[in-house]
């Protein structure tokens, strides 16, 4: 055993797909001695290491690699939970609780139902009461804190009337059970509260696991650099510990975790998640680089003239925050449906209260009849009715490949009525992609193949994952090496093979790669980013669903015009992302709810203003953060099956509501006749909750 | 009415030893990655000790 403390550190490792992934992380990273475990966390792809302080974050990350998965660092500040996943686990304790108590009554409830009468029945009830009393206390605080909050800020929610029917119910159970009275509400007070602790245990579990997938997502801010040290030797520092006046070593294909200025080496920069531009600009020394943005060709030295949340990043994020506001004013569905239903309620329990005490009932049988008023009308379905619903329709959505951050994302997308698209990385892919392989000859494409494997610079990546695709075999290949700023050398049969930049640049901004074998040029790749697969389809099926759509791009218009004729949309071009701000805001002015499909940083503003938003998986960290939902993979599809299952959902919820309303409209005048026992109550409350799950269970299978 | 004197608190010992089991397992992270947990019987145990 060595004496030296472990460090611990989480990496989210997005390719986690089967038990034979878990079984090769924690089985293959333990054989690198200076990591001493590692537990992977399937649900939330994602690995915890504890490795020896000298284990350097790309060592680490490398050792991912050597064993075929990509690993994002994921920060996890000691000590400082998830509220997320506390909130649930608090909420699963109170279901616990909920549940246990609720069995226990139940069974002492059926023997006074089917018959117990004097000592035993009151024995009963009081029984009942102590396991009910502190599971109120103590499974009910979710209501009840949130029921209050409403209260002191003069509004009110679905919690209220809940907070309220339950109070009322215990209080007078407890008075019939000191009074020796043949009926209380115990198992009903408690019934309640488990099966709205359901729906609240289930809404909270879905936003936990979009969560989770969303955080698996966040990496393409560099999340820290090389940096060079006096002595000139080079170490690992994390970008919230970059200071300005560091110079940071920056490979090719690696994106700059800071702003600064080019000290040495030139390169060129891909910018389409910073402005939308898609074609790479040069980089000379003394030009300004700035953080989140691709360097392509060649290693630099970058001095860091600004870091964390002083980057041009910063601004952006500050429209972002203000964006965001427009948002947090829109009401769920099921506190709109409280608006209406609790002064309902209130107002029926009251005048049942008024009517048997005016027919001359006395007011403690008055009393009764008022809370069996309030405990049937109590919102148990329409507690159940949203959440049911939409847990299903996240879980399947999931399933095609679309993270739905919350419920009221969901309800968003359903009302939405324009798209608002950014060109670069949204409609398009975001990444070079190999355009003339297919007049090439196998072998000089499995030569290809062989050369590009070895390298991680984003052309080579781009070629390796078009050649795989065409399932070539990569020819044998010796004495392969990197050289940087150039490309890759190797031998080929004895014979000398290079990869690397075209002798002269063509146009200055395309890119290119040329294969030379004994220095002579053999054949030469383009690059271009292009559309996704299925864009024209997508676009057509969201024509289908009523919507209008417009490109919003911050790319020049001569980049534009051709994918917005290929897919017959028109197109504002060269926005800022103030401009796209103003255009939603044009929109909203003209009564339309836009969904904003973005992935840039420069789509952050906008994003977080839009009615509802999307964006890709491989969308910049802040697009991710502002979007709703996020689709991953290549195709633009899931955004329109987002949109179909939204508006089922919606449908669903409708239908749920209505369940509720109809049963209501039964069991009321029943309970306003005095007719509800505590046995009629716990059998219409179970019965209703039943039917709006097994009606929300229809949504299952509805997105495939 | 006697036998009731025992078996109501056996049955309510019961339900809180159940209840304190699931409490326990909570906390000690048994809950923390059920997806995985379902795919962890099909891992092999690593065979490389000496014979």
């Amino acid at each position: 055993m060595t004496a030296t403390a472990l460090i611990e550190r989480d990496f989210a490792v997005p390719d986690i797909r089967c038990a034979g992934c878990i079984a090769k992380l924690e089985q293959g990273l333990v054989r690198d001695r200076r990591i001493a475990a590692a537990r992977v966390n399937f649900t939330e792809k994602r690995v915890h290491l504890s490795c020896l302080p000298e284990a350097e974050m790309p060592d680490l990350v490398g050792a991912f690699a050597s064993l075929g998965f990509e690993a994002h660092p994921v920060d996890n500040a000691p000590g400082e939970a998830d509220p997320g996943a506390a909130n649930t686990r608090e909420l699963l304790r109170a279901v616990a609780v909920a549940g246990f108590a609720m069995m226990n009554i139940m069974l002492l409830s059926v023997s006074v139902w089917s018959g117990a009468a004097g000592a035993t029945r009151d024995l009963f009830h009081w029984l009942s009461a102590m396991i009910a009393l502190p599971t109120i206390a103590y499974a009910g605080r979710p209501f009840f804190r949130s029921a209050w909050r409403a209260l002191r800020h003069r509004q009110t929610n679905m919690n209220v009337p809940i907070s309220i029917g339950v109070l009322l119910a215990s209080a007078l159970s407890l008075y019939e059970t000191a009074t020796h009275g043949p009926h209380a509400y115990f198992d009903g007070a408690v019934m309640l509260l488990f099966f709205l602790l359901c729906g609240r245990w289930l809404d909270s579990v879905m936003r936990d696991r979009a969560r989770g997938g969303v955080t698996a997502l966040l990496r393409n801010m560099g999340t820290g650099a090389m940096v060079v040290g006096a002595d000139g030797g080079s170490r690992w520092v994390d970008a919230t510990a970059l200071e300005p006046g560091m110079v940071m070593l920056v490979a090719a294909g690696e994106r700059l975790a800071a702003d600064g200025v080019v000290v040495a080496g030139e390169s060129r920069f891909d910018l389409s998640l910073l402005t939308g531009e898609s074609a790479p600009v040069a980089a000379h020394v003394d030009d300004r680089v700035h953080a989140g943005t691709l360097n392509l060709d060649a290693p630099i030295r970058v001095r860091v003239t600004a870091a964390g949340a002083d980057t041009a990043i910063a601004d952006i994020a500050r429209l972002m925050g203000e964006a965001a506001q427009g948002k947090s004013r829109y009401v769920r569905i099921a506190d709109r449906a409280a608006r209406l239903y609790a002064p309902a309620v209130h107002a029926l329990a009251l005048l049942a209260f008024a009517g048997w005490m005016i027919a001359g009932a006395g007011w403690h049988h008055s009393l009764l009849i008022a809370v069996a008023v309030l405990i049937i009308t109590c919102p148990c379905a329409l507690g159940l009715a949203v959440p049911a619903a939409q847990i299903v329709a996240a879980g399947e959505l999931m399933r095609v490949g679309v993270l739905i951050k919350d419920g009221s994302a969901l309800e968003r997308l359903a009302e939405v009525d324009a798209a608002l698209i950014d060109k670069t990385g949204t409609l398009t892919l975001g990444r070079p992609v190999a355009l003339d392989l297919d007049r090439l000859d196998y072998r000089t494409k499995a030569l290809l193949l062989a050369l590009a494997q070895v390298s991680r610079h984003p052309l080579s990546e781009a070629l390796r994952r078009d050649l795989t695709a065409r399932d070539i075999e990569p020819e044998p290949v010796e004495k392969v090496r990197e050289i940087p700023g150039f490309g890759i050398e190797a031998s080929w049969q004895g014979r000398a093979v290079s990869l690397g930049r075209p002798d002269r640049d063509l146009t200055g901004s395309a890119l290119a790669a040329q294969l030379s074998i004994d220095g002579e040029k053999v054949a030469t790749v383009h690059f271009a980013d292009q559309l996704r697969p299925d864009a024209r389809s997508a676009i057509d099926a969201l024509r289908a669903e009523g919507l209008d759509a417009m490109i919003l791009s911050g790319d020049r218009a001569e980049a534009v015009a051709p994918v917005a004729r290929t897919l017959g949309l028109t197109a504002q071009t060269g926005m800022s992302p103030q401009d796209k701000l103003a255009a939603i805001a044009r929109q909203a002015a003209l009564g339309r709810k836009v969904l904003m499909i973005g992935d840039g940083l420069n789509d952050g503003p906008a994003l977080a203003a839009g009615h509802a938003s999307m964006a890709p998986g491989s969308a910049s960290d802040a697009g991710k953060n502002a979007a709703d939902c996020i689709f991953l993979g290549d195709r633009l599809m899931p955004v329109v099956q987002a949109l179909r299952m939204a508006r089922r959902t919606q449908a669903i919820v409708r239908q749920n509501f209505a369940l509720a309303i109809g049963y209501n409209i039964i069991a009321v005048p029943l309970a306003f006749m005095g007719h509800v026992t505590p046995l009629v109550a716990a059998l219409a409350m179970s019965g209703s909750s039943l039917m709006v799950v097994g009606n929300a269970m229809r949504l299952k299978r509805a997105a495939r | 009415m006697n036998g009731l004197v025992f078996l109501i608190p056996i049955a309510l010992g019961l339900g809180l030893l159940g209840l304190a089991a699931f409490f326990w397992s909570l906390r000690r992270g048994q809950f923390d990655d059920l997806d995985g947990a379902a795919l962890r019987i099909f891992v092999e145990d690593e065979e490389e000790r000496a014979p």
